[in-house]
This record gives structure tokens, sequence and C-alpha cells, in this order.
């Protein structure tokens, strides 16, 4: 009983150290370049966004509708994160957004698999903070459409 | 007549060298699976001309032979004859490693063998895959009930006959699904016929048998226990039937494509031109797979030696091989038929004979699935009472 | 002798149930919540997407086809990311020319072939896991995030249309994922289609000059590739297969 009370105690102490010392317990998740924060909220979005992705999945490869709120292109877009060159990293460096909660969380991506993990060249160019809008970046992306 | 007591097999240096082969034979599979999942098919012989290969051939080989050898525990429970029942645990034990071995073949060589979850709850019932996976994991189910059956005391004889006959039935169906695997495909000239799926169970007569009588000897040569002649002998006379069996279905399937002018093509290519898969039919299969077991069996001067039995099975297992390579790569080497009446090429491999070079991965892996069907057997020779201290001819009742 | 007042501590095995059913009443309401939650931000998919309505079909005419162009196979492989890798036998062809000769007159002609997105497509009927589908529109696709690598389907196809991906693959075009253990085929550029457009052999083919290759809506009476079809006569690969595709050629 004594030994669970302080293995508790050294538990708590070290996470604090570690704390304080600057060295983050949770991983260090990237800010998005550019566009406004999701209205549902940081905690539904790392809870719900795979099955956003799942569903819009299939209504797009299934039913073929586009037009849709969550795609992994639009996710990509927003969330680049820029390597040393200022150029979006891939899944294969571990800045990647995807790879920073995923590796703390040692959960295994499969979607990099076949999907290219840096966003589309063409939606590369709305990289700019002006153009900062949920609906125009959609809009966008369905015209660039291929 | 002396009772029949089942007794776990003893541990005893011939075993435990066996084991550790198998347990060798196992690793190098399962570092073959490593290996291939992680550069991909490309370091397979594997292509996309030839999209199945040896790993195939062994797994099918593995899931007929499993079906068939419960062939034996059958002829007991259902059929009702009594020199086969002592025999019958083993049977039903071997039907389910044999299963085991063939469907981990078969999945390990998946593209994506990390989505077998995806396999196992997402279906499409029009296709016999889907229906298969349905028929292979019941089979594990149904054939576990029979042996549990057989095993458990103070049962009545008719629970046992109708869990056999449950496992009869299955086992047809299961044969059936996978011969209909290649008889339901129209595209290819070599399986677009409804003699596939009968043939699957007379192969499946004949393989399971030949594995059985292979693995009973062995375990009773192994551990020390005595195999009656005259067993051997009348379970030699059952293959050579099982044999005549196959042999006939073979003709059936390749006289009905000679008559007909559409097929001429892959017949000529199996029966005289296809070079090694011309080879492994007449050689092969038929000589080596039909024709000398049946010799050794029936005729008079070798019929009543043992030896006759063990040998046949070797040829027959030998033989089963060479036709499920002949059906499964061979199928696949002759060129669709596109375009009927024309000559036709392109950088895609139209209108050539494919080649097939099988590399050392995909054989390791094969003879990894037998390995592994044969450590399950072991173990559960070991740790469960399936053979009997005795398969003498005293104890059978002939 | 008096009973005592019921009192208001439960035992344990009472309080137990009835926290459990409150948890569970609280457990279904946040799945619930949730739910409609996730409907109504990304379910509410309007009547867009593929059309029921349509067919899109391919028509092919033999006669324009020249023998040594190969732009249709190069605008798809450009368009979609598959590239000849030097492993001839192992790299993925979406599209490939064919080179025919006839055994009895020694006619010679050249076309291409492609998944033919057939209406009752045996690559359909084979798939255990129903990864390979056809759209409302007609469009067979494989759906690449269910789809075990089992090969079933290129065993299945009369025209060798699909192919098996056997290495790591990189750099894939956002339109085209694309990866190892998977199938694929043609997908009539589907992306393009849903954007308004024309598969990108269509347009390579206009651009060279021969205009070989036409693309429509089959249902649509009116369109250029209906009135094609029933102007001029045509046939698809294996008929005899029963198969309806949608892609058909002229002059073969």
């Amino acid at each position: 009983m004594i030994r669970l009370f302080l293995i508790a105690i050294l538990g708590v102490g070290l996470t604090v150290t570690s704390a304080a010392a600057g060295d983050p317990i949770y991983p260090d998740v990237p800010k998005p370049l550019f566009g406004k924060p999701h209205p549902e909220g940081n905690l539904f979005m790392r809870v719900n966004h795979m099955k956003l992705l799942l569903h819009t999945r299939d209504l797009t490869m299934r039913e073929g509708e586009r037009d849709v709120k969550y795609s992994l292109a639009e996710c990509l877009t927003c969330h680049a994160v820029n390597g040393p060159d200022a150029q979006p990293v891939s899944i294969k460096s571990d800045q990647h957004f995807c790879r920073v909660c995923h590796d703390y969380a040692a959960v295994k991506i499969d979607c990099f698999q076949c999907h290219n993990s840096k966003p589309a060249k063409e939606t590369q160019a709305w990289i700019r903070p002006e153009r900062a809008d949920d609906s125009a970046i959609a809009s966008y992306l369905k015209e660039a459409g291929q | 007549m002396e009772r029949i007591i089942y007794r776990e097999i003893p541990a005893n240096r011939g075993v435990w060298q066996l084991a550790i082969l198998l347990g060798a034979f196992i690793a190098a599979a399962a570092g073959a699976v490593l290996f291939i999942e992680h550069h991909g098919h490309i370091v397979t012989g594997m292509n996309n001309q030839i999209v199945w290969g040896l790993p195939h051939v062994f797994a099918i080989f593995l899931i007929v032979a499993a079906s068939g050898a419960l062939n034996v525990a059958s002829i007991a429970s259902v059929f009702g004859k009594t020199p086969y029942k002592p025999l019958a645990r083993l049977s039903a034990l071997l039907a389910l490693a044999l299963l085991a071995g063939g469907l981990a073949v078969l999945v390990l060589d998946l593209g994506r063998p990390d989505r077998l979850i995806v396999a196992m709850t997402k279906y499409n019932f029009r296709s016999i895959f889907a229906w298969n996976i349905y028929l292979y994991t019941g089979f594990f189910a149904v054939v576990g009930v029979y042996l549990a059956v057989q095993m458990t005391r103070n049962v009545s004889a008719s629970l046992v006959h109708a869990a056999g006959t449950l496992a009869f039935i299955w086992r047809l169906a299961l044969t059936t699904g996978t011969g209909s695997i290649f008889g339901w495909l129209v595209a290819r000239s070599a399986y677009d016929a409804a003699i596939m799926a009968p043939l699957f169970i007379v192969m499946s007569f004949a393989l399971g048998l030949a594995v059985f009588v292979l693995v009973v000897t062995g375990v009773c040569r192994l551990t020390g226990r005595p195999f009656g002649p005259k067993l051997l002998t009348r379970l030699g006379s059952l293959l050579g039937v099982f044999v005549a069996a196959l042999l006939y279905f073979t003709a059936v399937q390749h006289l009905s494509n000679l008559y007909v002018a559409e097929h001429a093509g892959i017949e000529r290519f199996i029966l005289r031109d296809g070079g090694i898969f011309t080879n492994l039919f007449w050689v092969g299969q038929i000589l080596i797979g039909g024709i000398i077991p049946m010799i050794m069996v029936f005729h008079p001067t070798g019929r009543f030696k043992p030896a006759s039995t063990i040998i046949a099975s070797v040829l027959v297992i030998i033989g089963g091989l060479a036709q499920l390579y002949v059906i499964v790569i061979g199928g696949q080497a002759f060129p669709l038929e596109i375009f009927p009446g024309y000559e036709s090429s392109s950088s895609f491999f139209d209108g050539v004979i494919n080649v097939y070079k099988p590399s050392y991965l995909e054989f390791a892996l094969g003879i990894g699935g037998v390995a592994l069907s044969l450590m399950i057997t072991g173990l559960g020779l070991k740790t469960l009472r399936i053979l009997p201290r005795s398969l003498s001819d005293a104890n059978v009742n002939l | 002798m008096n009973l005592p007042s019921i009192s208001m501590a439960k035992k344990p095995s009472e309080m137990s149930r009835r926290d459990f059913l409150r948890s569970g009443a609280a457990a279904s309401t946040i799945v619930i919540a949730s739910g409609v939650t996730l409907m109504a931000y990304g379910g509410d998919a309007s009547a867009k997407g593929a059309d029921a309505n349509k067919r899109w079909g391919l028509l092919i005419d033999v006669n324009k086809c020249a023998s040594n162009c190969t732009a249709c196979v190069s605008a798809c492989s450009k368009e979609n990311g598959w590239e000849d890798t030097g492993h001839p036998e192992t790299d993925a062809q979406w599209i490939r020319k064919v080179d025919l000769k006839e055994k009895s007159t020694g006619h010679e002609l050249s076309l291409p072939v492609m998944c033919q997105h057939c209406e009752s497509a045996p690559c359909i009927d084979v798939c255990p896991t129903g990864a390979s589908f056809k759209r409302a529109d007609g469009i067979v696709l494989v759906d690449k995030h269910t789809c075990i690598g089992c090969r079933y389907c290129m065993m299945a196809c009369p025209y060798k249309a699909r192919s098996f991906i056997h290495e790591k693959l990189e750099n894939q075009k956002k339109h085209a994922p694309r990866g190892k253990g998977t199938v694929e085929s043609c997908t009539l550029c589907v992306h393009r289609i849903d954007a308004g457009g024309t598969p990108a052999c269509v347009e390579a083919c206009n651009k060279t000059g021969h205009g070989a290759m036409i693309f429509g809506d089959l249902n649509d009476p009116a369109s250029e590739i209906s009135i094609a079809l029933t102007k001029y006569p045509s046939v698809a690969l294996r008929d005899d297969l029963g198969l309806n595709p949608g892609v058909r050629y002229q002059n073969l």
C-alpha cells in the first residue's frame, strides 16, 4: 500500500519536473498555416476526425459527392507543416501534422500508403494568410477539382 | 480384440527433433512473409500476368487435403465402418490442422494481410470467396464440435453420428466452394467449367487420404505404436479407388474441353505445347500421381505390402501438387482470349504465354504452411488423447 | 417490533444497478447527440454526385487509331501517376495499345484496351469485400480502403484490365490515390468527369488529331456517343460473355 503511494508520488514528481523543464507531456501540435479554428473545437476534432474522414470518404468514393466538408485534401491544405525548405513535409518526416499526435499515441496511420501526404501542388498556392477563409478554400478545392 | 486406448504421444527424441525442424520451417515462412509485406510483391515471382503463384498452390493443396482428411472420420461416423473408428479422432484433428495451415498461407500472401479484419466484416455475398470465409471458419467450429463429441465420455453413438454427418456435409460444401473459385470464372478458358467443383471434391478424397496415411503411419513409427498391415492395405485400396475416380474426372474435364473448338487452344497448351505444364500434367499428375499408385495398391505383387500404400501416398501427393500447379498457374500462363481469331501483342503481355519463376520466398511460405499444419497436429497429438495406443490388426475388427 | 424506517442508504448492488442504468442513458445520449452532430456537419450531401440516370461510356473507332500512336497511354499515365519503372511484368498499366493481326486474313490493326466498365462486371461479382464496385453512373472502381489485395478480380477480368501494385509508392496524384498491396484499374478519369470534363485519354487522342475516342453518356440519346452508336455498327470485346461493357469499338 505504502509502495503504491510512493510510486504515485514519484510519477507525479517526474511529470511535474519534466513539464517544468519545458519537456511537454503531450505532443506539440503544430499550428495550421492559415484558416480559422474548427467551429466544433479541437477536442471534437481529436476524438472524431477519423469518423468525419471515413464518412466523407464513403460519400466521395461510393456516391461521387465531392462537395463535402471534411475531405482529406482539405485537412492537408490547412494543416501542412513546412520543412526547412519552406515546402510541406511528407509523412516520412516526424514533423508532419498527423504524425505528431499519431506517433505519440502509437496509432498506425494507414491513409498515406495510398494518399499523398502533402497538399496537392495546385492548392499550395493558397498557403497565404490573407486567403484564410474556410468557404473560399472549399470552393477553390472544388474548382481545382482534379 | 483388444480395447482401444487413446493416449497422448510421449515427447521422445524423434518427436522433439521433428518439432524443431518444423519450427525452423515456420520461422523461415514468417521471415518470408515479413520480407514480402515490407518490400511488396515485387520480390516474389508473381506479377500482373501470374497473379496467383506457388503460395496459392500450397494453400489450395492444404485446404483440399483438409477436407479430404476428414473422410476417414466420416467413413467411421457417417457410414459406420468399424475398422476406421480408431482413426477418426486423428482424422478430425488433421483436418483442422491442414485447414489452419492452408488459410495461414492464403491470408499471409494477401496484398494487405493487415486488412484481415476488413475481410471478416465486409462481405460481398455474390462472391464465392466471401462464402468460403464462412465455410472455412464454420469448418473449424463444426469439426471442433465433432472432435469434442468423439472425445467425450458417455456420449450416445447417435450424437457422434449426427456431428459426423454435419461435418461431412459441411466439408462437401467447403470443397465445392473451393472448386467454384475457379469454376465460376468466365474469363479464362482453363477454368470456366462446372466440373471444377466435383473435380476438387474427388481431389480432396485422394489427397486427404494420402496425407492422412503418411501422417498416421509416420506418427506411429515415431512413437513406437504398432500399425497393422491389413489396415494399411485397406487404406491403400481405398486410396486406389479415389485415385481412379480422380483420373476419371480429369479425363472428363479434358475430353470435354478437347471436343469444343473454342477450348482447343488451352488443351493444346496443357496437353502438348506447354513445356513445364505439359510435363507436370503427364508425368506428374497422370503417371506419378495416378497410374503408378494405382498399380502399386491394386497389382497382386505389391498389394499386400505395407510399403505400397505408403509410397503410393507420397506419389499421390506429388501428383496432387502437380495437378494444382497445372490448374492454378497453367490456367494463368495461357493468355486471355480477348480477340478471338486474332494474334495480339502489347506492352501488357497480351497474346503471349506468361512465364512464372517462383522465388524462394514463395516456396518458403508454402512449405511453412505445411510445417504449421504438421506442428498443430503434433501439438494436438501431444496434449490430447487422439492416437490409440495400438492400431494393430488385432485391435481393428477386420 | 418496529421495522426501521426505510433508510436512504442503498445496498451496494442496488446502487450500482441504478447508476449503471443512469450511465447507460448518459452514454446513449452522448452517442446519439454526436451522431446527430456528425450528420449535421458532414452528412448533408445534396443530390449531387454520381447521377444514376447517366451511364458513362467510350466509343473507339479502330480505323482512326494509328498503330504507332500511344497518346492515350501517355496521357493516362501522366494524369494518374502510374509509370514505366522498367519492370514491365509488375508495372501497372491502366490502358494499353494492343496490336492485332487476324489469323485467317493477315489484316492488321491497333486499338487501346482499358477497363471496359461492364454492366455485369465479373470483377465486382468476385470481390470478397465489395471493394470492386460500380458507381451509380456505371463507372467501375476499386475502393482501395477495403481492398485486401487478394487479386481475385484480376483472375476474373476477361480483359486483363486490372493491375496489382507490387511496391511502395510515393508522390501519388491527389485525385488518384494508389498504394502497395491493392489492385487498381482505369477509373474513366472519374475525378475529371465529376468536374464536368472528359477522360485524359480522350482529350489526348483529340489533341493528336486522330479523334478515335468519343466519351459520353450512353443513356442520353442526344449525346454524340449515342448518335454514333445508332448510326454505325459497333461491337464490345468478348460480347459473348454477356457483360454489356460501357466501352465499344467501331470498325473492329
